[in-house]
């Protein structure tokens, strides 16, 4: 595998950091609002979330790509690959993400909200400056272990025929007839990503194990 | 015209007919109840008996589903406006201290303050300075909650509700969760408090507190007030076989 091979996987491992990163940040964004609709105390709303949840932990990530890829284009929205597959993955991030700290944002004990309420602190102020805190250090382990697996589910965009790492690896392939070597890197070039971020998980869970705050 | 009342005799938070139950469990019966400008009333009874439930009707944390609540004139009903503006009058010091783990004593202090009374920064800090002082913590203030004591955090949660400068203070057990040999700091910084004027329902089982600043003390069991009179004739003199039954243990 020469230099120029080397490259176009290094611009398919671009791809699939810009995809992770976009799915990760607006389906946080996203998963912010399902948590809190998730955690809000109207029934309604709360049933609604559950379902938008149950629906995407319960459907594979192939599905939920071909159906936003797919189903935009039957109803006349054309869209570049990268941006339908960025809504595919901002919204599985979502549900996610969403169920996530839905259970953060339960596991604060409930002493905080009373002192909250007691202070007479708004729903605003309530969250933001005294549950959101303490549950996104509670998330941060699952948080992270999700992002991991966010990275390695964008290989999918392939089948939608958008050139990430995944496909790139899959072209060098085809044209130099080293498919081990190829994989080989492409699986190295993952692992880097990923790894760390694992790591930084697995510390974070002991450190707040340990100080038990 | 009618001659305005004594400001002593102007009850501050007024309970009537007050009921609550937790689904089909009725947890108050009937709470009738004036707290007087700088009255200091202990609560007591068996554990169960709707102590903690009927104080925290009084800040809303608990709803109730019969009966009217006042605190300082303003009907408390389902209205935000109207529990907003209660819990601003109304401090509330818990078993469990409820400090807020992720930010120092200082910022626990001037959080409330500054978003629901929209002091500034450097006001409220002034103030969080200041009462940390009184409690006798200030040297702690840019430390986090865990590396306190117990009696120390519990200090600085009642110097968090007075940083909202609280008319009426509620203690649900504030030493209950206490190490023995801390429980006197806590009862100090209220026996403190309680000398300045402030108006005061506490939930507790220190009888000597009771004895040393209650003006009156209630005795609650099964959900009802029972008995009410002043130390004195509380303690010497109990008419109801309940709370004999109750002073012959916990009494030594
Ligand atoms: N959230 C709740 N749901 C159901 N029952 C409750 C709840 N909170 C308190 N109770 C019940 O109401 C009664 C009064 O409780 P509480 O006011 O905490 O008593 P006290 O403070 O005097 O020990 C108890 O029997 C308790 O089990
Ligand atoms: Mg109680």
């Amino acid at each position: 595998m020469g230099q120029a091979e080397f490259h176009f996987l290094l611009v398919g491992l671009k791809w699939t950091v810009i995809l992770s990163a976009a799915g990760f940040a607006f389906g946080g964004v996203a998963g912010l609002f399902v948590a809190l609709a998730r955690t809000s105390g109207f029934p309604a709303l709360e049933r609604t979330m559950a379902a938008y949840i149950a629906f995407f932990q319960g459907t594979p990530l192939l599905m939920q790509l071909f159906v936003v890829y797919y189903g935009l284009a039957l109803i006349g929205i054309r869209l570049e690959a990268w941006v339908s597959v960025s809504i595919g993955l901002t919204l599985h991030a979502s549900a996610y993400l969403g169920e996530i700290w839905r259970g953060s944002i339960e596991a604060v004990p409930s002493g905080q909200r009373e002192a909250a309420e007691a202070l007479s602190l708004r729903y605003v102020a309530r969250m933001k400056d005294v549950i959101l805190p303490q549950a996104l250090r509670i998330s941060l382990p699952a948080t992270i272990g999700f992002l991991v697996q966010l990275i390695k589910g964008t290989s999918l965009a392939a089948i939608v025929g958008f050139t990430e790492l995944t496909r790139a690896g899959n072209i060098i392939s085809n044209q130099i007839f080293e498919p081990l070597t190829v994989f080989g890197v492409v699986g190295v070039l993952y692992f880097v990503i990923c790894c760390p971020l694992s790591i930084i998980g697995a510390q974070m869970e002991k450190k707040f194990a340990a100080s038990g705050r | 015209m009618r001659a305005p009342e004594p400001a002593s005799a102007e009850p501050i938070i007024v309970m009537e007919h007050v009921e609550k139950w937790y689904g089909t469990f009725k947890a108050l019966y009937d709470i009738n109840l004036a707290v007087l400008k700088g009255e200091r009333i202990v609560l007591c009874g068996p554990s169960g008996s709707g102590k903690s439930t009927l104080i925290r009707c009084i800040n809303h944390l608990e709803t109730y589903e019969k009966g009217e609540i006042r605190v300082d004139g303003v009907l408390l009903g389902n209205r935000t406006v109207a529990i907003d503006a209660v819990r601003r009058e109304v401090g509330m010091v818990f078993q469990q201290f409820n400090l807020f783990p992720h930010m120092t004593i200082l910022q626990n202090c001037t959080l409330a303050p500054m978003r629901s009374l929209g002091l500034k920064k450097a006001a409220a800090e002034d103030r969080a300075r200041r009462l940390l002082d009184r409690v006798k913590v200030l040297e702690q203030a840019e430390k986090y909650p865990a590396q306190l004591s117990g009696g120390q955090q519990q200090r600085v949660a009642i110097a968090r509700a007075l940083c909202m400068q609280p008319k009426v203070m509620l203690f649900d057990e504030p030493t209950s969760a206490l190490d023995p040999e801390m429980v006197k700091e806590v009862l100090d910084t209220m026996i403190g408090l309680a000398e300045d004027g402030m108006t005061m329902i506490c939930v507790t089982h220190e009888m000597g507190f009771a004895r040393q600043v209650a003006d009156r003390v209630i005795f609650m069991a099964g959900g009802a007030i029972v008995e009410e009179a002043p130390p004195q004739e509380f303690f010497t003199a109990p008419s109801h076989e309940r709370t004999k039954k109750f002073l012959g243990e916990i009494l030594p």
